[in-house]
């Protein structure tokens, strides 16, 4: 029984860091310019696309891949906010979300008109699918990979906002944008580097998706999109840290939901997860971290 | 005006000659068409009762597909013939499985349960603001596709509920686009309606000024789920069939799509929305399956979306109504 419970707390792991990584661009965008981005979760799935685009193509190694992943989801971001946000900025916040909600369709459904709706199996080297036991659990290397890639960006990120000028500029922009403004900051920059840095977190973060579960079509960024909003809120909006802890938070307690309970409560997994989303809004509307800033019921 | 009251006569002349053009289309289309009316119809009811909502409230709802679903069921479990439900679903109260009702009561009380859903939901969430509100409701959604799909015994799950008796038709549909149009365009020139926009336009004044927030609120959203209800039931009657994933978020989408265009607020707007949304997505049709460009309708209509909010973001009417169906009273406090 010990051997299960740690097996599962290993999964919750290797799905909240998933989750982390999509929350930190929520949060990142949210704290910036006030705007869910619904369209999120569909980067993480142009992300699981991409590298099964470059896999095919040729004998790309997988940590190039990640770069070039990376890279590849930041333009995506980077396209997105020019053409569909920029515009919108200054608009009330509904209709950032009626945007984004937009986006998300056009991209979901040019995927479908580009790809078709047919799942692709996605493939992995084989010596990512190399299975290792450690006393009572097991894990294959991606999942090591999964964990280990997901924390050396979260250090990345943490030291970039903590210790660079453009990380400086960011807090600064999160704080008080007009205030900002007027202190020198180039704002455009700030939210750019915002959508850069989100998305491509998110592209990888389709990448670990694809590898985790073998297959990938152009709807599986919905359902991620909208947990990783859950972590983000669990964290409290606005706050990097605050969408890590959530993502885990929310990874240990789904596969716990799973796990412990009965199976036939399992299927009740994704009702978990939004009841508990509108449970924080309700009772703890800033999250675990985030700081009073605006009211939110 | 010289004594020409235009407004008097308008409506019922509207009513009518809505009435004689369902007639003649039932009397020379194909039911192929006809069944595009009706879901234009259906999108019409649904749309106008979400413009009460997000439109004229201000709360920004989407889960009216949830209170489909529920209003769907409900009705779908009533009119289902006694005998196929004892096959279908064998596990059912003895009290539920003798009952076949027909359209109309089932239509209602479909309705009435979906009021009754947005109470329960209402209360706790109808206290948050703006996109956490949208969040949240679009949670509920998920959260009751969940249930629906795991209370087998009155829904058969994942299956659905299939072969339905075809009872939906114009005449059904268009009965109801009637009462929705009629009893929003009453709210909206109301004290209540009033009242709704007046919280859309600044909480605190409106608090200030006397006007319920909590009660209005829940009355928006209530009186939005029960013709949502409704179409719900008039949907799975159309379609003869119904599952948890019949009511999604694209439906959502739409159905946004349409208040948006539309104007948020506009009545007219959202009817005319409806229509062109409705005949858009028929047209396109054809053409994905011709070209098996799947998907290219939802491209277009969102790209469509963008453009409109770029470029007219207050919709095609804006919160007015046209001039010509208002009374002189009304018209004079519409140009303001």
């Amino acid at each position: 029984m010990d051997g299960y419970i740690a097996q599962q707390l290993l999964n919750g792991l290797i799905l909240g860091s998933m989750y982390a990584l999509v929350a930190i661009g929520f949060t990142m965008i949210y704290g910036i310019i006030r705007l869910i981005n619904f369209a999120h979760g569909d980067i993480v799935m142009i992300g699981a696309f991409m590298t099964l685009g470059l896999v095919i193509s040729g004998k790309i190694s997988f940590p190039v891949i990640i770069i070039l992943v990376f890279i590849g989801g930041a333009l995506m971001g980077l396209l997105i906010e020019r053409v569909a946000f920029r515009p919108m900025r200054g608009a009330p916040q509904v209709t950032g979300f009626i945007t984004s909600l937009a986006i998300s369709i056009l991209l979901q459904n040019l995927g479908i008109l580009l790809l078709t709706a047919q799942p692709r199996n996605f493939f992995c080297p084989d010596y990512l699918q190399t299975i290792y036991h450690l006393g009572p659990v097991s894990l294959r290397a991606i999942d090591l990979g999964i964990v280990v890639t997901a924390v050396v960006l979260m250090i990345f990120l943490a030291l970039l906002v903590r210790f660079t000028r453009l990380g400086m500029a960011m807090r600064a922009t999160a704080e008080n944008l007009n205030v900002a403004r007027l202190m020198g900051i180039n704002i455009n920059h700030t939210i750019m580097l915002a959508f850069a840095i989100g998305s491509g977190l998110a592209g990888v973060a389709g990448m670990m998706w694809g590898g985790k579960y073998g297959q990938i079509d152009p709807l599986l960024g919905f359902v991620p999109g909208l947990k990783a909003f859950v972590a983000a809120v669990i964290g409290g909006v606005g706050s990097i840290p605050g969408a890590m802890l959530g993502g885990y938070l929310l990874g240990f307690g789904e596969v716990l939901f799973v796990g412990l309970l009965p199976p036939i409560y399992s299927s009740y997994r994704d009702a978990f997860v939004f009841t508990t989303l509108i449970l924080i809004l309700l009772v703890l509307p800033n999250g675990l971290l985030g700081r009073k800033t605006e009211e939110k019921a | 005006m010289m004594g020409w009251n235009g407004h008097r006569w308008f409506f019922p002349m509207l009513i009518l000659a809505g009435a004689i053009l369902v007639f003649v289309l039932r009397s020379t289309m194909n039911d192929y068409i006809l069944s595009i009316v009706c879901f234009a119809g259906i999108n019409i009811i649904l749309a106008v009762s979400l413009n009460l909502t997000n439109g004229f409230t201000g709360l920004f709802s989407l889960g009216h597909p949830a209170f489909m679903a529920v209003g769907g069921y409900v009705a779908a479990i009533l009119t289902f013939p006694v005998a196929r439900k004892a096959m279908l679903l064998p596990a059912l109260p003895a009290w539920l499985a003798a009952q076949q009702w027909s359209l109309l009561p089932a239509l209602i009380l479909g309705g009435l349960s979906a009021t009754l859903a947005a109470f329960l939901v209402g209360f706790p969430v109808l206290r948050l603001k703006g996109h956490y509100l949208a969040v949240a409701t679009l949670g509920f959604l998920i959260i009751l596709q969940v249930l629906i799909t795991n209370v087998e015994s009155f829904t058969r799950g994942p299956l659905g509920l299939n072969g339905l008796p075809m009872m939906t038709n114009l005449w059904w549909v268009y009965l109801w686009v009637v009462i929705t149009v009629y009893i929003c365009w009453k709210v909206k020139h109301s004290s209540l309606g009033r009242s709704m926009l007046a919280i859309r336009e600044n909480e605190m004044a409106a608090e200030c000024l006397g006007v319920s927030l909590a009660g209005t609120r829940i009355m928006a959203f209530a009186l939005g789920a029960f013709f949502a209800g409704v179409a719900g039931g008039l949907w799975a009657h159309l379609v003869t069939a119904i599952t948890p994933t019949s009511f999604s978020v694209v439906m959502t989408f739409n159905l946004v799509v349409m208040v948006v265009v539309g104007g948020s607020g506009s009545i007219t707007g959202a009817t005319i929305a409806a229509v062109m949304l409705s005949l858009v997505s028929e047209v396109l049709r054809p053409l994905e399956e011709t070209m098996e460009a799947y998907g290219i309708s939802e491209v277009i209509i969102a790209i469509g979306l963008l453009l409109i909010l770029i470029f007219r973001p207050q919709g095609i009417f804006g919160s007015q109504e046209p001039g010509f169906l208002m009374k002189p009273a009304q018209r004079a406090l519409n140009s303001k």
